[in-house]
């Protein structure tokens, strides 16, 4: 059964295990979202299934919309043939990203766990495509100030520094945690100069653990949010 | 003569056969270029087709054959020639519409249908080394023909005609669409497994029309 209120998240992989997997992967960050696998043919080959993908569709679809990711060139081709077949209706809610498989799928996997619509989900899938920029952000972080644990008021807005305290750093459950906590702020949020709400941002910022963390709002709004987001790092993600 | 559901059946039997005759050398195609499941795939969609054409009932017309194998297809080929012959095969359905006897223009359209449908779906051009590579020049035949006056049975044999020729013109190529893309210039020095298959598919509905025609 679909999940009401939420979009829908279904991954067509030419591989029945690729696909489950990446179920699993993004049921991690997403417990309560629909995600639908439909990978390998009927029969469990290598291939794509267009009864697979179209129940998949169906499976995921709760009325608020259905994002669909796919692998390889025929796996589009698939779930394209299988949008043709789909009342209008039902089809002018479902959409084929154009994202990577494996952070486009996180990524709107998230995005509809936090109750995003359809097309919420379908830019965070898509803020996947073209790699996240922030390598030199996260290089900031080993500079840092020693200013750990302090907060004070940047040039303008808020800003506070703490350090991460959790043993893997922000890898994808904190990161997705911190991410959902920043959404829930209207005011724009950065770590380490990257957007608080981009998942892929935040994880690729390959935090580790003792890693000095910039948390700052240049919103005089978003000192909230800034401390709120502070709290939940600095608590190490009820992790060890 | 126009054709019928005859000719619609006895198309369909015969191309489930060449392609089971021609199984190990679509593979073999496809595995220079691509995933090598070509044949199989073709293979399985048609021989899963074959049984439902017994079910087909009295008074249907070739487009309903047409629709038979594309639903089937679609369904049952798994790898991309699954939705682009699926596709075609649904396009041709449509454009075939009710009528009970196809002359040479309906022929010429319902190749066009079919071409247009795989375009549609897999967005490959004319020099991609792609089955389109088949299906263009045999519908610019057909479509010639059609307008000299050429019967059905005429207008198929300049499709199958062209199709071959233009399968035989993929081997040069470098693939633009499909999985051989991946292999780039490599991709060159080898044919099209797709339009290998197309050109058969032309080559069984020519030869199930000079059968009609002969009968």
């Amino acid at each position: 059964m679909a999940t009401a209120g939420k979009v829908g998240v279904v991954f067509v992989s030419h591989s029945q295990q690729i696909a489950a997997g990446l179920v699993d992967l993004a049921r991690q960050m997403a417990p309560t979202a629909t995600l639908t696998a439909a990978g390998g043919t009927d029969d469990g080959r290598i291939g794509t299934s267009f009864d697979l993908v179209s129940a998949a569709i169906t499976d995921a679809d709760a009325g608020e919309g259905v994002a669909v990711l796919c692998d390889l060139g025929s796996a589009i081709l698939t779930a394209e043939t299988a949008l043709d077949f789909l009342d209008d209706e039902v089809r002018e809610r479902v959409r084929i990203i154009d994202a990577p498989l494996v952070e486009g799928g996180v990524a709107a996997a998230v995005a509809a766990e936090s109750g995003d619509g359809l097309d919420a989900v379908v830019a965070a899938a898509e803020s996947a495509r073209g790699g996240a920029e922030p390598v030199g952000a996260a290089a900031d972080a080993t500079v840092g100030t020693d200013a750990a644990g302090s907060g004070g008021s940047a040039a303008s807005g808020y800003s506070r520094s703490i350090t991460l305290v959790n043993a893997d750093g922000l890898h994808a459950r904190p990161a997705a945690e911190l991410v959902k906590l920043a959404s829930g702020f209207a005011q724009k949020v950065t770590v380490n100069g990257t957007d608080a709400k981009s998942l892929l941002g935040i994880m690729s910022l390959g935090l580790t653990k003792g890693a000095t963390v910039e948390i700052a709002s240049a919103d005089p709004d978003g000192r909230v949010a800034v401390e709120a987001i502070a709290e939940l790092a600095e608590s190490g993600f009820g992790e060890a | 003569m126009g054709l019928d559901i005859t000719w619609a059946v006895d198309w369909v039997r015969r191309s489930a056969q060449v392609v089971s005759d021609h199984r190990i050398e679509l593979i073999t195609l496809d595995r220079e270029i691509g995933d090598g499941d070509h044949g199989e795939n073709m293979d399985r969609g048609f021989q899963a087709v074959l049984p439902k054409l017994d079910d087909l009932h009295a008074g249907s017309t070739p487009g309903d054959v047409l629709k038979l194998v594309a639903t089937t297809l679609i369904s049952t080929v798994g790898g991309a020639a699954g939705p682009l012959y699926g596709t075609a095969y649904l396009k041709a359905a449509v454009a075939a519409g009710d009528s009970v006897s196809l002359d040479g223009e309906a022929i010429a359209g319902i190749l066009t249908a079919a071409r247009d449908g795989i375009v549609l779906r897999g967005k490959a051009e004319p020099g991609d080394k792609t089955m389109v590579d088949a299906w263009t020049p045999a519908v610019d035949a057909a479509t010639a023909a059609a307008a000299d006056g050429a019967d059905a049975l005429g207008a198929l044999e300049a499709a199958a005609s062209a199709a071959w020729e233009g399968a035989a013109a993929t081997e040069p190529l470098v693939a633009r669409k499909g999985r051989a893309s991946y292999l780039g210039e490599r991709s060159a020095g080898h044919r099209d497994p797709g339009a290998e298959s197309s050109a058969l598919l032309l080559q069984a509905a020519a030869d199930a029309a000079a059968a009609s025609a002969g009968a």
